[in-house]
């Protein structure tokens, strides 16, 4: 047992340290969840592109730097150190990409990947309906076959990003007579600006349209942008949310980054003793995390899986950022109301970590099923 | 970077669980409660023998160590198992004498290292835990450590298998402190409350599988299956941290994991009450042995607040 990293991972480190102090720009940029600041923060995916650091942890052939898990930790530790803009790229890169990886064809890799990692194309996630969320297999917007492809009808929602992305991703029921909900569900890729495709953009609490509705009207999907075989997108989406994505969905070194700005705050602010156990706790938080996901990636690294473990990640790194962002709101006082700066912008963000990707009660019932053994009930 | 326990840790802390359950710890728990010390003297001695206190004593003195990582695991089946006795505090005794004049540490050492005698260790003026069975006891005060020659009556802890007792004055000054002693006790009481915690949520599991109202498993109810998917969260966010601590020894460090496992082992322990009813507010049931364990170990050796202080107020290039 040991928490000392290579010379080799230093040096990756170092190198990763010294783009990041040349390159992240001196000013924040506009908020994401804006036109402007779409714009400028795919400005800024290019940027971290052409030196390939927008994806390390791909294969270099896509634009990444094979640089694998450990390194993607220390990466994202640098990244959030140098407090360098939010990833308007993630859905694609951190959900749509390891499917592809795991499940695409080399024609869609080579096709979808390369731009999706130099921000050319920016892709939003499809998963939610009106009628389903957390219950993601009672979704309802259908694919029918057609002449060399599928037409997709329906209403997608809570799409994050898709306000201003390019491309969304996201299942849909193919076969209306299968015996499970979770069967007859097809993976496939569609542009927001196809024919058929209206993006209602949706503002969250703050007025922002960081998410969109998606109403579809026989929009017209080619083979090729089916991802696996037609009918078996539960289980590929499922594989995905396996192992690494457990882990990447938020990667520890946003909440270092975070606790540590949060413990500058509270000495700025004359270190109030009301606010001490707090902070603390945000710091012991962070480190916890880092911690267990170095674990998580050593059992990774040893050839094991994490499943359903991933569902502690969620509950805790939601949690932990509410509270984060609460205390620096609250050091902040009437200050803390203001909502052009960067601490509001990121309490609004982590205000929805319990509700997506499978709310908290839907991961504290996994917990309680898969990882205790407790019987199945009525939620 | 391998940060996970290797095959020979994990062998340890079987072994250790092994001998633990063969042994009928509950017994020699309540044993212990009311001073009869017999039990926990040839259980102290078992555990000494697979090598336990011998990892927080030096070779030079006849120990393995010092050896935090192991020491760390041999902690949380200890708190598993809510073993009595001044655990911790031979730990930190073995850290405070290994930096006292050799000569002292050459006449004390070997015998905590081979379980022969038992230690205790109190700030000057506070009460120690089982002075009444302890051989060394040790009274800590800025600047000096003294051996104490006695100590005066025992009080009751909230903990029934907890005996604290004052340090009689007087008696020969070892040394001086060093400051390792306190990251040793902190990291050591941290294993052993995470020990303890799971203790708690694997006999809830097991309570609430079995236990049926309204014809159902309450196990199966949502409202009791959250609150015990949140003990297993603060648990599991507890255990990297003590063994982060082990591997570092910063004070910090082993203040944060402190903090933090006593509380996941605290919140456990409430939950363990509410979720078995009334049998569980019952002395006999054997469930508190681990509740009022729980308790006390919150307070030992730095409370909540004082451990977050440390950590806010720690300085240097921390990469936490």
């Amino acid at each position: 047992m040991d928490l000392a990293f290579s010379p080799a991972d230093e040096a990756f480190r170092a190198e990763a340290r010294e783009w990041l102090h040349a390159h992240v720009p001196r000013a924040p940029l506009p908020s994401l969840e804006t036109e402007e600041g779409f714009a400028a923060h795919r400005s800024w995916e290019a940027e971290l592109a052409a030196d390939r650091w927008s994806v390390v942890n791909w294969p270099a052939r896509y634009g990444g730097r094979d640089a694998g898990l450990l390194r993607w930790l220390l990466f994202e530790e640098e990244y959030w150190a140098a407090d360098a803009p939010g990833r308007v790229g993630q859905n694609g890169i951190q959900l749509l990409a390891p499917t592809l990886l795991d499940h695409g064809t080399e024609e869609q890799q080579a096709r979808i990947l390369p731009p999706m990692a130099s921000g050319e194309v920016v892709w939003a996630q499809a998963w939610s309906e009106p009628e389903a969320g957390s219950d993601l297999a009672s979704l309802r917007a259908r694919a029918v076959r057609t002449n060399g492809g599928w037409l997709l009808t329906g209403q997608k929602t809570w799409s994050s990003r898709a306000a201003f992305a390019d491309h969304a991703f996201g299942l849909f029921r193919s076969d209306p007579d299968a015996a499970r909900p979770h069967q007859g569900l097809t993976y496939l890729m569609f542009g927001l600006r196809a024919p058929g495709v209206t993006v209602r953009p949706i503002a969250r609490l703050d007025g922002k349209p960081a998410f969109a509705e998606l109403f579809l009207d026989e929009v017209f999907v080619p083979d090729e942008d089916v991802i696996g075989e037609p009918g078996r997108g539960w289980r590929i989406a499922m594989s995905t949310a396996g192992n690494e994505r457990g882990l990447m969905l938020r990667s520890p070194g946003r909440f270092l980054a975070s606790a540590r700005r949060l413990e500058e705050l509270w000495r700025r602010r004359g270190r109030p003793a009301a606010a001490r156990d707090r902070v603390a706790d945000a710091l012991i938080g962070a480190r916890a995390y880092r911690l267990f996901t170095y674990a998580a990636a050593s059992r990774l690294l040893d050839g094991e899986s994490v499943g359903p473990e991933s569902s502690l990640n969620k509950v805790f790194w939601s949690e932990l950022d509410i509270a984060l962002h609460e205390t620096a709101l609250d050091l902040l006082g009437p200050e803390g109301e203001m909502a052009d700066t960067e601490w509001a912008e990121r309490y609004v963000f982590a205000l929805a970590g319990p509700l997506y990707a499978g709310t908290n009660e839907i991961q504290r019932d996994i917990i309680a099923e898969r990882l205790l053994g407790l019987p199945k009930g009525r939620r | 970077m391998r940060f996970l326990l290797d095959a020979e840790q994990r062998a340890f802390a079987a072994s250790l669980d092994a001998l633990l359950t063969a042994a009928g710890t509950p017994a020699v728990i309540r044993d212990w409660s009311r001073g009869d010390h017999a039990g926990g003297r040839a259980l102290w001695s078992r555990v000494a023998d697979a090598g336990v206190f011998a990892l927080a004593v030096p070779e030079a003195y006849e120990g393995l160590g010092p050896r935090p990582v192991e020491l760390a695991v041999a902690f949380v089946e200890l708190g598993r198992h809510a073993v009595p006795g001044p655990l911790v505090e031979t730990v930190t005794a073995a850290a405070l004498l290994a930096g006292a004049d050799p000569g002292t540490a050459e006449r004390l050492l070997p015998a905590l290292a081979s379980g022969e005698a038992m230690a205790t260790v109190a700030p000057e003026g506070a009460h120690a835990l089982d002075g009444d069975a302890a051989a060394v006891r040790i009274a800590w005060a800025p600047g000096r450590i003294r051996l104490s020659p006695g100590h005066g009556p025992v009080r009751p802890s909230l903990d029934p298998a907890r005996r604290l007792t004052p340090l009689l004055p007087g008696g020969d000054v070892l040394g001086l402190p060093t400051d390792e002693a306190l990251t040793w006790a902190r990291l050591t009481t941290a294993a052993q409350a995470l020990g303890v915690g799971l203790a708690l949520l694997d006999r809830t599991v097991g309570y609430v599988k079995q236990r049926t109202q309204f014809g159902v498993p309450v196990g199966s109810f949502q409202a009791v299956k959250h609150r015990l998917a949140d003990a297993k969260i603060a648990l599991e966010f507890a255990r990297p941290l003590v063994f982060g601590a082990a591997l570092t020894m910063e004070p910090a460090d082993a203040a944060a994991a402190k903090a933090a496992a006593c509380e996941a082992a605290y919140t456990t322990a409430r939950t363990a009450l509410h979720l078995h009813g009334a049998i569980g507010y019952t002395a006999e049931y054997g469930l508190s042995l681990w509740l009022t364990k729980a308790r006390a170990l919150r307070t030992a050796w730095g409370a909540p607040e004082e451990c977050r202080a440390l950590v806010v107020s720690a300085t240097g290039d921390r990469r936490w």
